[in-house]
C-alpha cells in the first residue's frame, strides 16, 4: 500500500511549485483534487514550452499535473463557495499559492478552514513570506535566483551572472513543501488537530546555498569567487573539479589527487604539489589539464582514469542519455493516458518504496474532468 | 512541539545527501545519531572547500550536521556490531549512502534490520541504484550532472557543458529521501508497518529535468539550445534573462516587447511585436546594448510600477543588507560541545507559525557515545 492511500488533498496552487508537490504526494498514494476555475483552468494549462500540446492544455501542464482529478468551480461564486466548504470539511489537506491576502478575501484562509475543518493541513507557498518589503514582489523563479545570490555560483568570473537553467526555486520550494506537509501529517497524527504549513520560494532558495552561505557567514564576509576556465563547476573546490573539452565530446572530472591524474593523465604537475595551490591556482591548472585532456577522446580519457579509481565521467546529451540501455532497464519512464486515450511519456517519482516504483498511468485531467464523481461522492448530502 | 518529536534516526550516512536528509529530519524534531568511524568519522570532516577550516574541521561538514549527536563505532567488528544493533532495535529510522552490498556485507540490510527491529522505516541513497553495470562508479554530483545532461541547460550557447555552480543532485536526493522517510513514517504511525526507501541521484536528477526531459520526448528529440547571449532558460523566449547596466546586472522574466520597448524607450524593440520565438537571440541583444545605458535602478523605477517581472541581481552582502531578507531571520547561531559557536541558516519549513532553530552545533566525532552506550547498550 502507498503511504498516502485514502487521504484527500485539495490543490488551489498555480504553476510549478505548489503543483510539482501535488505530484509527488499524488504518487505517494494521496488523491489530488484540483480546484481550478471552469473552462480556462488552472493558468499553466496554456502556459507551453515550443507551443507543445497534448489536448488543451500544454505538455508543460501534463508533466506537473499528471495523477490529479480536477474540480471546476468559480471562486467568486458564492453557491461554487459552499461546494468548496463541503469539500474542505472532508478534506486531509488543502494547498495554495495566491498572494497574501487572496484567500481571506474569500473566506478560505487558515481560521475558516479550521472552522470548517478542525483537521485540516494546511499549505500555503508565497514568493517572500508574508510580511517585509519583498511580501508584494512577483513570486518568479528567475527573481528569486537573482537577488538571492545564486546567480554568482555557476559560470565564470569574467561573465555575467549564470543563472541555472531551470526554475529551481520552484522545484525546491515544492519539495520543501511535500516535507512541510508530511511533516505535519506526523503531528496531526499526534495531536489530532489542523496544522499550517508555510514555505517560501526565497527561503527555499537559500536553504539550497546552506553551504555557500554558512562559508560567507564564517570567513570574514568572502563572497565566493567562480574560476575562470571554461567548465568551471563550484566556486568552493579546487582543480581539477570541472568539465573538460576532449578530441570528441566533453568530460568530467570530479574531486581528487591532483598529481595522481597528472601523472595518469601524462602531464607534470609538480609545480603544483602544495595543495593550497590546487585551489589558488586552479584557473592555471584547469588550463593545463584542458590543453592535454583536448588531444584525445573522451572515452580514451575515461577508460585511463576510471582504471586508476579516479572519479570522471562522460557529458552527455538529452539524445546520448536517452540512448543508454539504463533509462529503460530503470523504468525512468512512464507512458500515462488520459481520458480521450491519448498517451504521453514523461519521467517518473524518484522514489521507490518496499521495492516498488511509484508510477500511475493517469494522465492530468481536463477542467472539470471529475466534478460530476466528486459531487456523488462528497456534495450529494 | 515538532512533528518529529519522539523518533530516532540513526544514520549512516556521509558526505552531503544523506545527511542533508537527516539534518532536515533533525530540525523537524528527531533525534538523529550519526554513526560514524572510529579515527576519521564522516568523511566530510576533512572535505575542506575553499580552504576553510572551522574549529578543526570543513565547514561544509559543520553546516551539514548541526543539531546530530556522534556515536563512533566500528561496526565491521562483529562485537561492536552486536552493540550498535541493540541502538538499531530501537531506531524508528535507519539510513545510509553506501555503495550497493556494503550494508549487506556487514549483516546489516533491510531483511537482517527488520529481523530486530520489525517497523523499522530503513532507507538509503544511491548514485544509480543497484543497475549492474554503474553500481559501482561514484555517485558524484559533477558526474550525475553530466551524465544527466543538466550541463547544457545553463550559461550561453557557447560555454560548452556548464554545471550548476552547487551540489544541487546531492541535495536533491537528500530532499526526496526526506519526504520518502517521512510519508513511511506515516504509514507506520498510522499501520504500525515499516518499509524500504530508495532513493538514487540518478533517478532525483530525472526527477528535477521532469519539464525538459518530458519536452524532449514529446518534440521528437530536439536538443535544448540556449541562447547566444543572456541565457537563462534554453527553452523560454526574450526577454528572459539577466542583463548588465551600467553599475550592476537586471533580471528580466517574462513581458511583451512592445510595452518593454515602449517602457524603456528602446526603439530597436518596436521591431518584433510579435516575439518570435525563433528571433530572441536578436531581441535579447537588443535589450543587452539598451539596458547598458542606465542604472540597474533606473530601469526598476520604470518597470515595477509597470508590473513587469523583474529584479536586481545580488550577491551575499547586497542580499543581506536588504530588509526583504532580514525581515526572514534565515540564520541562527549554534554552538558546539566545547564551546565554539558558527552562525548558518535554518530549516526553510514554518509549521504552525513556528521556526524550526536550534542551538545545537554539529558534533565532535564520538563526543555522544556514552550517553548512548548507557541509555541504548549498556542496559
Amino acid at each position: 500500500m502507498k503511504p498516502l492511500d485514502g487521504l484527500i488533498v485539495l490543490e488551489f496552487c498555480q504553476f510549478l511549485a505548489g503543483p510539482s508537490a501535488g505530484l509527488k504526494l499524488a504518487d505517494l498514494g494521496a488523491r489530488v483534487i484540483k480546484i481550478e476555475r471552469p473552462v480556462k483552468g488552472e493558468a499553466c494549462r496554456q502556459l507551453s514550452i515550443k507551443d507543445l500540446f497534448v489536448d488543451d492544455s500544454s505538455l508543460l501542464f501534463h508533466t506537473i499535473n499528471r495523477n490529479k482529478e480536477s474540480f471546476a468551480a468559480d471562486l467568486k461564486n458564492p453557491d461554487d463557495i459552499i461546494l468548496i466548504k463541503k469539500l474542505i470539511a472532508q478534506a486531509d489537506i488543502m494547498t495554495h499559492n495566491f498572494r497574501p491576502g487572496v484567500m481571506e478575501k474569500i473566506g478560505l484562509a487558515f481560521k475558516e478552514a479550521l472552522a470548517i475543518n478542525p483537521k485540516i493541513i494546511y499549505g500555503t507557498i508565497t514568493g517572500y513570506g508574508t510580511t517585509g518589503p519583498w511580501a508584494k514582489k512577483p513570486g518568479q523563479d528567475l527573481l528569486l535566483q537573482s537577488l538571492s545570490g545564486l546567480s554568482y555560483l555557476s559560470g565564470r568570473k569574467s561573465q555575467e551572472p549564470v543563472p541555472f537553467g531551470l526554475a529551481v526555486a520552484d522545484l525546491m520550494c515544492g519539495n520543501h513543501f511535500v516535507q512541510g506537509i508530511l511533516a505535519a501529517l506526523l503531528k496531526r497524527a499526534k495531536t489530532g488537530k489542523g496544522v499550517l504549513v508555510e514555505v517560501s520560494l526565497l527561503e527555499s532558495v537559500l536553504d539550497v546555498q546552506f553551504e555557500a552561505i554558512t562559508s560567507f557567514l564564517n570567513d570574514g564576509g568572502q563572497l565566493p569567487e567562480r574560476g575562470d576556465v571554461k567548465g568551471t563547476a563550484h566556486a568552493f573546490l579546487s582543480a581539477p573539479y570541472g568539465v573538460y573539452e576532449t578530441q570528441n565530446g566533453y568530460l568530467s572530472l570530479a574531486m581528487g589527487d591532483l598529481l595522481f591524474i597528472g601523472n595518469t593523465l601524462g602531464i607534470d604537475l609538480n609545480d603544483y604539489a602544495d595543495k593550497h595551490l590546487w585551489f589558488e591556482k586552479r584557473n592555471e591548472i584547469r588550463q593545463i589539464l584542458a590543453n592535454k585532456l583536448l588531444t584525445q577522446t573522451a572515452d580514451f580519457w575515461i577508460e585511463l582514469l576510471q582504471k586508476k579509481g579516479i572519479w570522471c565521467g562522460k557529458v552527455f546529451n538529452y539524445e546520448e542519455l536517452d540512448n543508454q540501455p539504463f533509462v529503460n532497464e530503470l523504468q525512468l519512464k512512464q507512458t500515462v493516458k488520459n481520458s480521450d486515450g491519448k498517451t504521453l511519456v514523461t519521467t517518473r517519482n524518484p522514489i521507490q518504496l518496499d521495492g516498488n516504483y511509484l508510477t500511475s498511468s493517469k494522465a492530468a485531467p481536463k477542467v472539470g474532468e471529475d466534478n460530476l464523481q466528486i459531487h456523488e461522492q462528497f456534495l450529494k448530502q | 512541539m515538532k512533528p518529529l518529536e519522539d523518533y530516532l534516526i540513526v544514520d549512516f550516512s556521509q558526505f552531503l545527501s544523506g545527511p542533508s536528509a537527516s539534518l532536515r529530519l533533525a530540525d523537524l524534531g528527531a533525534r538523529v545519531i550519526k554513526i560514524e568511524k572510529p579515527g576519521t568519522g564522516d568523511i566530510c570532516r576533512t572535505l575542506y572547500t575553499s580552504d576553510l577550516i572551522m574549529n578543526g574541521e570543513s565547514s561544509v561538514f559543520h553546516t551539514i550536521n548541526r543539531n546530530k549527536e556522534s556515536f563512533a563505532i566500528d561496526f565491521k567488528d562483529p562485537l561492536e556490531l552486536e552493540k550498535l544493533k541493540k541502538l538499531l532495535a530501537k531506531a524508528d529510522v535507519v539510513m545510509h549512502n553506501f555503495r550497493p552490498g556494503v550494508m549487506e556485507r556487514v549483516g546489516l540490510s533491510y531483511d537482517a534490520l527488520k529481523a530486530i527491529n520489525p517497523t523499522v522505516v530503513y532507507a538509503s541513497i544511491t548514485g544509480f541504484g543497484n543497475h549492474p553495470d554503474l553500481k559501482d562508479l561514484p555517485g558524484q554530483d559533477l558526474l550525475l550532472q553530466s551524465l544527466t545532461a543538466l550541463t547544457w541547460l545553463s550559461g550561453n550557447q557557447d560555454d560548452g557543458p556548464v554545471p550548476m555552480g552547487l551540489s544541487i543532485v546531492d541535495m536533491l536526493a537528500g530532499a526526496h529521501l526526506a519526504q520518502g522517510i517521512l510519508a513511511a513514517l506515516y504509514r507506520k504511525a498510522t499501520h504500525n508497518i515499516g518499509a524500504f526507501v530508495q532513493v538514487s541521484m540518478l533517478e532525483s536528477a530525472f526527477d528535477f529535468q521532469f519539464e525538459t526531459i518530458t519536452t524532449y520526448f514529446n518534440d521528437g528529440g530536439e536538443l535544448p539550445v540556449r541562447t547566444k547571449n543572456n541565457n537563462a532558460h534554453a527553452y523560454l523566449g526574450a526577454p528572459y534573462g539577466i542583463y548588465k547596466t551600467k553599475n550592476g546586472y537586471l533580471a528580466l522574466a517574462m513581458g511583451s516587447i512592445p510595452v518593454l520597448a515602449t517602457l524603456l524607450k528602446c526603439e530597436a524593440l518596436l521591431a518584433y511585436p510579435e516575439n518570435k520565438f525563433t528571433l530572441r537571440d536578436e531581441i535579447k541583444n537588443i535589450l543587452a546594448t539598451h539596458l547598458q545605458t542606465q542604472e540597474t535602478q533606473f530601469w526598476l523605477d520604470i518597470l515595477e510600477p509597470a508590473d513587469i517581472w523583474c529584479a536586481g541581481v545580488l550577491n551575499y552582502q547586497q542580499l543581506f543588507a536588504e530588509e526583504g531578507f532580514k525581515v526572514l531571520d534565515f540564520t541562527q547561531k549554534v554552538t558546539m560541545l566545547d564551546g565554539y559557536s558558527y552562525e548558518t541558516t535554518r530549516c526553510p519549513i514554518k509549521i504552525d507559525g513556528e521556526y524550526f532553530v536550534s542551538t545545537k552545533g554539529s558534533p565532535k566525532l564520538g563526543q555522544d557515545n556514552e550517553k548512548i552506550i548507557k541509555e541504548f547498550i549498556a542496559v
